[in-house]
């Protein structure tokens, strides 16, 4: 009897759990603790002046209620607004150049290449790139000055000074810091499709703008939805970009202030209470999108083919009520 | 048994390196730190290289420095290491904050042994309560050891207990450099006592940025160059209690500013010390003039001129309302392992007579010695290069014996910083007035949260 329960307890399982144990004391040492602090913060007053502690001192919701009312929808818009003027052309683009590279009938040479050099920009660190920028697009930056010297202005484009001119530079900044990445995202998803059913459409005589618009974007729904939240993520967290090209005032008038900025803004004066009310709000938003990303990830039957028999069965079933 | 054993082991191993990265820094203050011995690593913190340059052209015991500046070699062994956090944006006192905050808890040899500071923020660190800076007398510096420092840079640095607890080695009146010449092209002479007759008041002032605009110039390059002029003329501090309190005299400002940048009597420059400001300065440059104290000549103005036909093209007079502009002090931190050293430092740097000498000579800095300065400022052979051979200290000795620091805060970078940034949209024509007002209000509660009791307009 006690030979066969030592052999039953042989579970090999726990050194799985013993390997991953450093992960998760790092997580709960380093993570979960500091998140936990942050809630508890938030509902305190507490912060520094000059040298000098004040608090903490228990307010209840009065750092959530004064964030609203201050100009936290106003953040949020900007954020919104300026992920939008990247993400549009990004998604565009990166579809573009997907389905050219993947396209077996135009024979695109270097195409290595090209993934490399289209990725590139990434590898710079954000903060880099934005310096650059703001060097570039100067009063008295380059920019002006070439285009000055073609004749074109006469009086240098103050692009910084303008709510356009800083929201379009920070969305083209992100644009190209993250177009090639997403390519690279949509072309291993374009080539998963199975080969045989672009076959048939040529077959079938398909020109290339329907192949694209009947199978390729059908079939890769999956990617650009998980594409567009991830991202969605990404740029609510938008900060170095508009922090270092404005200086950390979100210029002019605070029209290139995002969320994070604004919670670096709480953070000059140590007002853990502020911040940390602020960084829940970030939480619940960020935690909903998460929940979309998961649907899709745990959806086991990607292509829609299981919910769309779902849904025939449900009207079989009405159908036979009926 | 023994396969269980091992990786027993090899996690045991994996938990310790993960571990062992958060012991090590408190155990090292146990070694032995006898009273009266000193550390072998003198920390200095610095927003800018400024002093480091002149710590390591001036002071006796340097020895030499490592490539990249970040130490300096002293002769008896001990090494000096810079840290160097820009002042923008609060940068510099954030990482400074931090550090003295484990200025207790932190290694003999990291600890803050000297750090600098601005007349802006110097106060947020002399104040007694927060006891970040050691006093002068327990350093066994007195004030009969810097007889001839002028008053009120001991004056900004006393406590409410009486206290001195930092020394400067400069003393930074301002006056207004313009450019030799547009002042001949525009008025007929670049002689400093005709051209000051053109600026003495604002009244002429303006005059005169209408005359330059007609010629083609601007009299100055953005709002942040006057905005000392008006903020030093100020009747009150900017805080009272936890009340913002905004001066008729900034209000000035803004109504100067926005006109300047709506005719186009200023270049519309963003602030100060970016690109476009240092353009400026440069030889084929429009603008008439700055607001600078003297350390601005070697700092601002010698760096964009230097080799080109502007490099002798200046001129300075007394500005149409005096002023003062930065001041550093050096303040020893409370708890340095390095009395000694930093003691020595202190005031060889800002009272030993001969290297204030070569200072003032060498930087065209006005240094911290009144009478040094005053005789200076009669010498025939004390000249500027950059003025064109004028004697700078000849027009600001007056201006330093009248400064006057009562009326600074330990807010002040913030205000100053805001109000500039805020009210800079309004001079774009971005939003009008009372939205600038309102975006004050928002920006400076934001950065100081205890100011809750809102702003009060003029």
């Amino acid at each position: 009897m006690q030979k066969e329960k030592k052999i039953k307890s042989i579970s090999y399982a726990k050194w799985g759990y013993i390997f991953i144990l450093p992960f998760f004391l790092t997580y709960f040492i380093f993570s979960l603790i500091p998140l936990f602090d942050t809630i508890r913060n938030s509902f305190y007053e507490y912060y520094t002046s000059g040298l000098k502690v004040i608090g903490p001192k228990w307010v209840g919701f009065q750092n959530y209620i004064s964030l609203l009312s201050a100009d936290l929808p106003k953040y949020a818009w900007n954020t919104f607004v300026m992920w939008v003027l990247g993400f549009v052309p990004q998604i565009v683009i990166a579809l573009l150049l997907a389905s050219w590279f993947t396209n077996n009938r135009m024979k695109i040479r270097g195409k290595q290449f090209f993934k490399v050099v289209i990725y590139l920009p990434n590898l710079i660190m954000a903060s880099a790139f934005a310096m650059l920028f703001f060097a570039l697009f100067s009063n008295a930056g380059p920019v002006n000055g070439i285009l000055k010297g073609l004749g074109i202005i006469s009086e240098p484009i103050r692009f910084m000074e303008s709510t356009l001119g800083a929201r379009t530079l920070v969305a083209l900044m992100n644009f190209l810091m993250w177009f090639g990445n997403t390519t690279i995202m949509l072309m291993a998803a374009i080539m998963g499709i199975n080969p045989s059913v672009f076959e048939a459409a040529e077959l079938d005589g398909c020109t290339n703008s329907q192949k694209f618009f009947r199978i390729t974007l059908p079939q890769i729904k999956p990617l650009l939805t998980y594409t567009l939240i991830t991202s969605l993520i990404g740029g609510l967290q938008m900060f170095d970009v508009p922090q270092i090209l404005t200086n950390g005032q979100g210029a002019p008038d605070r029209t290139t202030m995002t969320l994070i900025m604004f919670l670096n803004n709480h953070l000059k004066s140590k007002n853990y209470g502020m911040a940390g009310a602020l960084s829940m709000y970030l939480f619940v938003i960020s935690g909903i999108l998460c929940y979309f990303v998961f649907k899709i990830n745990m959806d086991k039957d990607p292509d829609g083919s299981r919910s769309a028999a779902k849904k025939a069965r449900k009207l079989a079933k009405k159908g036979g009520q009926a | 048994m023994k396969k269980r054993i091992l990786s027993l082991a090899l996690t045991a191993g994996m938990m310790l390196g993960l571990l062992s990265g958060c012991g090590g820094g408190g155990d090292s203050k146990t070694d032995g730190e006898v009273a009266g011995e000193e550390g072998k690593v003198v920390n200095i913190y610095v927003w800018n290289q400024e002093f480091q340059k002149k710590f390591n052209a001036y002071y006796p015991e340097v020895e030499k420095t490592s490539n990249d500046l970040s130490v300096t070699y002293l002769k008896d062994g001990t090494e000096v290491h810079w840290t160097i956090n820009p002042n923008q944006d609060g940068v510099y006192q954030q990482k400074l904050d931090e550090a003295l905050a484990n200025q207790g808890s932190a290694a003999a040899d990291d600890k803050i042994d000297i750090f600098l500071a601005e007349a802006d923020y110097v106060m947020k660190y002399t104040d007694p309560e927060v006891g970040a800076v050691a006093t002068m007398s327990s350093l066994g510096i007195s004030k009969e050891d810097v007889p001839n420092q002028y008053e009120y840079t001991l004056q900004a640095v006393t406590g409410s207990d009486g206290e001195i607890r930092g020394l400067s080695y400069q003393a930074t009146p301002g006056m207004f450099v313009y450019r030799r010449s547009i002042a001949k092209a525009v008025l007929g002479t670049d002689d400093p006592d005709t051209v000051y007759q053109a600026v003495s008041d604002w009244d002429k002032f303006d005059e005169t940025a209408y005359k330059m605009k007609d010629a083609g110039y601007y009299m100055v390059s953005g709002r942040a160059d006057t905005y000392r002029v008006f903020s030093n003329n100020v009747s009150a501090p900017w805080v009272d209690g936890n009340k913002v309190k905004v001066d008729p005299n900034l209000m000035k400002w803004v109504e100067q500013s926005k006109r300047y940048t709506d005719e186009g009597l200023n270049h519309k420059v963003g602030g100060q010390w970016i690109d476009e400001w240092n353009k400026d300065m440069s030889a084929d440059a429009k603008v008439f003039g700055f607001f600078l104290p003297a350390w601005g000549l070697g700092v601002c103005i010698e760096p964009n001129v230097a080799g080109s036909s502007a490099a002798e093209d200046w001129a300075a007079c007394a500005s149409p309302q005096p002023f003062y502009w930065g001041g550093t002090w050096l303040l020893a931190a409370e708890g340095s392992d390095n009395p000694e050293h930093v003691k020595d430092i202190l005031l060889k740097m800002t009272s030993d007579t001969e290297i204030l000498k070569k200072m003032a000579k060498e930087d065209n800095d006005m240094t911290n010695d009144q009478p040094l300065m005053e005789e200076l400022a009669k010498s025939p052979d004390f000249a500027s290069k950059i003025l064109g051979g004028q004697n700078h200290l000849a027009v600001l000795t007056e201006v330093a014996a009248n400064i006057d620091l009562s009326n600074i805060s330990p807010y002040d970078q913030g205000c100053t910083e805001e109000f500039q940034n805020v009210f800079g949209d309004y001079f774009n024509g971005k939003i009008d007035l009372e939205k600038a007002k309102a975006n004050f209000e928002t920006a400076i509660v934001e950065r100081y949260p205890e100011l809750s009791g809102g702003v009060e307009w003029p």
